[in-house]
């Protein structure tokens, strides 16, 4: 990206090419990232650049439920404490934790690392499905919660998840889709007010 | 006439891509300004009011703001939301392969309204029809047609000799069908049996209703399908990734058939 100019030295131009790289970061973003870094204390920097060895050293996904670990299999997997027979099936890592921060689910995780996306050519090849059916075979799991984002290749995922899981005879279940807390009813779409709709419950006096 | 700084147009949502912490970037159809991609700002966040109306394969009224690189959603309410189509993964991903299709061949910012119309009914016959795959046959035939790609069919495409109506070739480079001493040296040229060639004549020249009225599953139809794909592969020289996708769903649906 960065052509090689007399006024930039030659491992700040190397730097800018790498954070360049990076998404979300243009030619500029790069160059204000690359000299607020020239600017940072050697100890802070070494930090940063040791920080990004050692995750990419020690970090790896766990063999069980495919979320990126340190120790394998990770601390949710050998956690005695925890129901083995719901599996909650989400596209990426950071899913886990936002379902871990509401507390309320005791069950285990599994992550697909993407979502079906026909026109972009992800196919259900390029996610972690096999080893999703692979562990199914033990015959422990009860229940699966479909958990894949409320949007088109959200829908379309959980659809062939569906159609897959199916004839196994586990029970397959998809969170609730509807209105968000906070929003107003005016501004919702028709798909999500048709949800809302169909998920409706009787208010318990 | 210049466009004003805000303006007002219908459009349906082809695809769409992450771009940085929650913003995405919309390659919009519309049969006023054609294809274009827009900034659709913090719709990846659940509060967000327009995420819901900005999904792919929806048809709605967007306000937009030009912007300096792509116009910015200011506003936007759907028209047609084409339920039928989220709730089947066999109509979803025929629907997807025609938007594939769609963004694929039409160039960006040039308008046409019978290609915009085109892809509307195609996704509204594809959220009731039941012969799906026929309703794609009739879709890439127009959409070849309305794009300047239109294969021939009554001459041959190799030497202008009327096709007799006995099984000739179907050759992609030459540009359609071919008779037997035009077609039998090769270029990619495969056997093209007399009813797949009439059955492709009718989706050329035929209306709607008329081509539903054909019955073409099995052989025939795959037949037909092949043909008309190797056209596009040609014409687009590259493969249509949703293609894939439904040729698996086909196979794992055969697969759980003999299972059951």
């Amino acid at each position: 990206m960065n052509e090689s100019t007399p006024a930039t030295a030659a491992p700040l131009a190397r730097l800018i090419d790498e954070l360049y790289k990076l998404p979300g970061i243009g030619p500029k973003s790069a160059q204000r990232l690359a000299y607020y870094l020239l600017r940072m204390p050697v100890a802070e920097a070494r930090a940063l650049a040791s920080a990004i060895v050692e995750m990419k050293e020690r970090v790896t996904f766990c063999s069980i439920c495919q979320n990126v670990t340190e120790v394998d299999p990770c601390r949710i997997c050998v956690d005695g404490d925890r129901d083995r027979t719901i599996i909650c099936v989400v596209e990426e890592p950071l899913d886990i934790l936002a379902i871990e921060r509401t507390q309320s689910y005791r069950g285990m995780h599994h992550v697909l690392h993407g979502a079906i996306s026909p026109i972009d050519g992800i196919g259900p090849e390029d996610l972690k499905v096999s080893e999703l059916l692979q562990r199914l075979r033990s015959g422990e799991v009860q229940e699966i919660i479909l958990a894949t984002n409320p949007n088109l290749e959200g829908e379309a995922t959980a659809m062939y998840l569906t159609r897959l899981l199916r004839p196994l005879g586990v029970r397959i279940t998809r969170l609730a889709r509807g209105l968000p807390v906070g929003g107003d009813l005016e501004y919702a779409d028709d798909v999500t007010l048709a949800r809302a709709l169909e998920g409706r419950q009787e208010i318990e006096s | 006439m210049p466009v004003p700084r805000m303006y007002k147009t219908e459009g349906i949502i082809l695809r769409q891509r992450r771009l940085g912490e929650a913003d995405r970037i919309l390659c919009v159809y519309t049969p006023t300004f054609g294809k274009m991609d827009v900034k659709a700002r913090g719709v990846r966040k659940t509060t967000s009011r327009m995420s819901g109306h900005l999904q792919p394969l929806t048809r709605c009224m967007l306000q937009l703001a030009q912007g300096h690189v792509s116009d910015v959603v200011a506003g936007c309410e759907t028209l047609e939301s084409f339920q039928p189509l989220r709730d089947d993964l066999d109509r979803l991903s025929r629907a997807l392969y025609a938007a594939e299709l769609i963004d694929r061949f039409v160039p960006e910012r040039t308008h046409s309204f019978p290609t915009y119309r085109l892809l509307v009914e195609t996704l509204r016959r594809l959220a009731e029809a039941e012969e799906l795959d026929q309703t794609l046959r009739f879709f890439e035939m127009r959409l070849l047609d309305q794009c300047g790609f239109r294969p021939e069919l009554e001459v041959c495409a190799g030497c202008g000799m009327r096709l007799e109506a006995v099984d000739n070739f179907f050759a992609p480079i030459s540009g359609g069908a071919v008779c037997r001493a035009c077609g039998g040296g090769g270029m990619g040229a495969r056997t093209l049996s007399l009813n797949a060639l009439k059955v492709l004549r009718l989706l050329q020249h035929g209306s709607y209703n008329d081509a539903m009225r054909v019955r073409t599953e099995g052989t025939l139809g795959r037949e037909v399908e092949n043909h008309l794909r190797s056209f596009i592969v040609c014409v687009l020289e590259r493969d249509v990734n949703a293609a894939a996708f439904i040729e698996r769903l086909r196979r794992e649906g055969a697969q759980h058939a003999v299972e059951a």
